[in-house]
Order: structure tokens, then sequence, then C-alpha cells
């Protein structure tokens, strides 16, 4: 085989194996979109149904049968706000870790790390007990601040990272000029780790988004986010099939787009900065 | 910067990560030694070491911790092979890369509990499921998955979400192989096994390593797919540790076991997070 013969096989075997994959992995989730499509009837037909005329009333009544937005919003208002909550706390500390780098600094991080590795299930007693004393179960206040807790060790990482690719010379040059700390972060390093800060939130807002432990544990109704709402979903009684892939595809399809956008963030992110 | 001011920029997320560690983690280790159960409030007191011997002694301790231990190994050896086996693969530019590659990761964005009810219902169900459709096709007696298989159905389900995250990673620190390498190899006639045994794999070390241990950690904490699919049954032939944990704490309402399975999960947690935190901090140039 000559070289040119061995490329093209190779260029073949790339295409193959990459669509084939990428159709093998993708079809439970377009299988979900489709049955979002169907009548009840249709979704549980067999054969199954690969054409049909499709309609879009399970999603014109998804509200009315599932209260779909109340959940949305409670997701939408546990993601953002934990994500926030975390930034507010990580900013001015990965800051000054970057730009004032001590002794101590790697061994910090690398505790607040390991406070990641402390099973959700280890605490959940403690943590149920304080949320029930202070009226916080199903309360969205608890959610945002478990949130903000268990993706503050990532977005300190993740934040910290990125200020200190930020050259050292141009806060030298600005002190010069006798710009104060507050300035200095305002004028230059937040316009500098902007594009950051906004990779390093999505990621948050992924993750909370599809968080489940504390928001099947913690909730029933007032705070329910949306993975609760699907998962109430799991009763044997009633097979509405149609239904609840309308909801599933409207709970996963902004995360999936948002995941999508932010590959190499979460790359980086996912593994603590050591895969870029 | 001044020192003062850089320890009072620092000091909030220490501190707020510091009450978020040490108080639930020490009123755990509290509870675990009291009679605390929510329905009895009025039976309380120090107990000892009675609920570890309790939580110890339930017959469904070992099934769920060998659920436990055959969930996450059987998980991360799927993962990485076909994760290693499709980013080679698919590591050349072709047509529509792009695409396949945002279809291939897709699944690892899907909540778990959706994940779950996908396959749960629209795969699995052994009467109107997809899978008993094309049994059936084949001639095939459809399969009971979660009533007769309930592990092995977790297992395939969970590894369609995080062989993409495996393919992520591995794609991404493939970029960053030198190709002037590759070429030379191929140029001395090794092989496509000669070269990813000599070149890939080491290349990918590093990444591996942190795929394996990240996932450790997930896969310990395994708990949407149960709820949602098997709820643990049939008996306890899915239960794992955590799932185990849950039942004791808000079914039984026993937080005096529930909280010395909770020790037990952290101390397991912790060996594992022991070895991952040098991994990463050896990778973490400061």
């Amino acid at each position: 085989m000559t070289d040119k013969q061995k490329n093209i096989l190779k260029d073949n075997t790339a295409i193959i194996f990459g669509w084939f994959f990428a159709f093998l992995f993708f079809f439970p989730i377009f299988w979900m979109v489709l049955t979002g499509f169907k009548t009840e009837g249709q979704a549980i037909s067999i054969p199954p149904l690969l054409f049909f005329e499709p309609t879009l009333e399970n999603y014109t009544e998804i509200n009315s049968r599932t209260d779909y937005f109340h959940f949305a919003i409670n997701s939408l208002i546990t993601s953002i706000g934990g994500t926030l909550l975390a930034l507010l706390i990580a900013i001015p500390s990965a800051y000054s870790m970057a730009f004032n780098t001590g002794r101590w600094t790697k061994d910090v991080l690398m505790w607040m790390l390991s406070t990641k590795m402390l099973p959700a299930v280890g605490v959940l007693m403690p943590i149920y007990l304080i949320a029930q004393k202070t009226g916080l179960l199903d309360n969205v206040i608890a959610l945002i601040i478990i949130y903000a807790m268990i993706n503050l060790p990532i977005v300190m990482l993740i934040l910290f990272n990125y200020f200190r690719e930020i050259p050292k010379e141009i806060l030298e040059a600005s002190r010069m000029d006798g710009a104060s700390t507050f300035s200095e972060i305002r004028q230059i390093v937040l316009p500098l780790a902007w594009g950051g800060i906004a990779s390093t939130a999505l990621l948050s807002v992924i993750l909370c988004w599809n968080e489940a432990f504390w928001s099947i544990v913690l909730t029933t109704t007032d705070a329910a986010t949306l993975t609760s709402l699907v998962a109430s979903f799991q009763a044997p009684e009633g097979l509405f099939w149609a239904k609840v892939s309308a909801v599933s595809t409207l709970a996963c399809g902004p995360i999936v787009v948002f995941g999508w956008l932010a590959q190499k963030q979460l790359v980086q992110g996912l593994t603590f900065g050591a895969v870029k | 910067m001044n020192s003062t001011l850089s320890r009072l920029l620092q000091a909030p997320s220490v501190i707020l990560l510091l009450i978020w560690m040490i108080v639930p983690l020490s009123m755990t280790i509290y509870f675990s030694t009291q009679r605390f159960n929510m329905l009895y409030p009025e039976r309380s007191g120090f107990v000892g070491l009675q609920n570890y011997e309790f939580f110890w002694t339930d017959p469904s301790l070992w099934p769920a911790i060998i659920n436990t231990l055959l969930l996450v190994g059987s998980v991360l050896v799927i993962t990485v092979v076909l994760g290693l086996t499709i980013s080679v693969l698919i590591d050349r530019p072709f047509k529509g890369r792009g695409i396949a590659r945002v279809l291939l990761i897709s699944p690892f964005f899907i909540m778990p509990t959706v994940s779950a009810l996908i396959w749960k219902n629209m795969l699995m169900d052994p009467n109107n499921g997809l899978f008993a459709f094309l049994a059936t096709v084949l001639g095939a007696e459809p399969i009971q998955w979660l009533q007769d298989i309930p592990l092995l159905s977790i297992i395939i389900m969970v590894s369609w979400q995080w062989t993409p995250f495996a393919v992520l990673i591995f794609m991404t620190s493939l970029q960053s192989q030198d190709r002037e390498q590759m070429e030379a190899a191929e140029l001395d006639g090794a092989g496509f096994w000669s070269k990813f045994f000599n070149l890939t794999l080491p290349h990918l070390a590093r990444p591996i390593s942190i795929v394996i241990l990240i996932q450790m950690i997930f896969h310990l904490a395994i708990f949407a797919e149960i709820f949602v699919t098997t709820s643990g049954g049939p008996g306890v032939q899915s239960t794992n540790l955590t799932y185990l944990i849950y039942v004791q704490a808000l079914q039984g309402f026993d937080v005096g076991v529930a909280s010395a399975g909770g020790v037990f999960a952290i101390i397991l947690a912790n060996i594992v997070a022991l070895f991952l935190i040098r991994a990463i901090g050896k990778t973490l140039t400061v």
C-alpha cells in the first residue's frame, strides 16, 4: 500500500467511526426529542415509529400538566444564584492568590479541592437538619448556598488559572501610575479576565442545573428544580412518555447547547486545569 | 497589593469552605454516636459505637459495598477503553468532525434524571422499549433489563454519560501530541500499535489518570440514576452505598445509623481523594 492509499484509508476510518460513534451516542437523545413530538399512543407503539405526523401538543400543554415553568424558574434561580454567589466569593480570593502568590497558596488550593471530595451523603443528615431548623427546607436559598459551596473549589481553581495568565507587567505599570488595588481590578484585571470569568460561570451553571442529589433530598414542591421534576416521573403509574420527553427536551436543551459552547473550559474546569 | 489586603481578600473563600467542611462533618460524627431517630425524638442519648455496629451488621451493607465497587470499576473500564478507542480513531480531520464531536459529547450534559428516564422507559422497557422491539425483530426474547440485570443496566446508563467525558478529555489532550514525532516514528516503520503504546499512551497517561480519579469521585456518589430507575432493587441488587445511606436517612429516619454510614462513605472517598489530590497537585504549577 502506498502512503497515499494509507492516508485515504485512515481518513475513511476516521469518518466512518467518527459518525458511527456520534450517531450511537446521540441516538438516545435524538429518540427523546422525537418522542416529544409524538402522541402518547405513538410514543409506546410497537413497532416504534420513526416517521409520523409530529404534534406540538406536548409542548403547548406542558405548563398546564406539570407546572413546568415553576420548576424551570427554580432551576434558573438556583443555578444563577449559586454561580453568582460562588463568583462573588471566588473572584477576590482567586485574584489575590494569583497576583500575590504565597508559600501556602498551592496548599490552600489543594485543600479547597479536597473539600470537593466530601461525599454529599456523608453530610446529608447535618445539612438536612440545619435546613429544617432554619426553615430552609424546600427553599431555594438552601440550594443556592449549597450549589455555591460545592462549586466554589472548581470556580476558584479555574479563575486562579485565568488570572495567572494576565501579564504582571501591565499591573505594575498601572501601579506606577498610582492606581489603587480596586481600580486595578476594575479597569485592568476584569476586562482581561472577562472571558475566563464568563466561561467559569457557564461551567458552574451547567453543574448546578444538572445537580440532582441535593435537589431531590432537600426540596418537595416550592423550591423543586427541573431535576426533581423529572425524577418525580419515576413513578410507574401512567406511561406519559411523550410528555416526559417534551419536558426533558426543554430541561436539557439549553444546557446541552451551553456545553457545546463551553467544551474547552469544561475540559480545563473538570480536570482542574491539568488538561488544556 | 500588601499582604493584609491579600489576606482579607482570601479570607471569605477559605473561612466559608472551612465552615462548609467542618460543621457538617463534626455533626455527622457527633450524630453517629447518638441514638437519634426522627420518628422517636424522645429516645436520645449517647450510644457509643452502636450505630456503627448496626450499620456494619446490616445484611445490605456488603451487597451495597460490592455493588458500589462493581459499578465504579465497570464504568471506569468501559469509559476509559471506549474513550481511548474513539478518540484515537477520530484523531484526524474529517468531514463534519465538529458536528460529530458535538453529537458525541452531548450525553455528558444531559441531566442524570433525564438520562435515567430515557433508558428506563424508551430504551429498556420490556414491553414498549426499543431494545425489546429489536430483540423481537431478531427473534430473541426481550430482556427484562431493570428486573433481571439491574446493576448492569445502570452501568450501561452511566457509561453512556461518561464515555463522552473521557472522549472530550482525551481528544483535547491528543491535539497537543507531537505530530512530527508521530511522523518520524512512521518513517521509521513503526506500526499502529507500536505508535499507540510507545507514543500515544504515554502522552495520555496524565489525562487517563485524571479521568479515572474524577470519575471515581462522581461514581462513588451515584444516586439519581438508581433513585429514578430501580430504587435500589430488586431487593438490594442495585443498591450502592450512597443509596443505602439515603434509604436509612430519609426513609428510615434514623439519623444515627445514617450518620455512621456517612462516616463510612467519607472514609472511603478520602482514600480515593488522597490519590487524586496527589495526581493533580503534581500537575498544578504555582
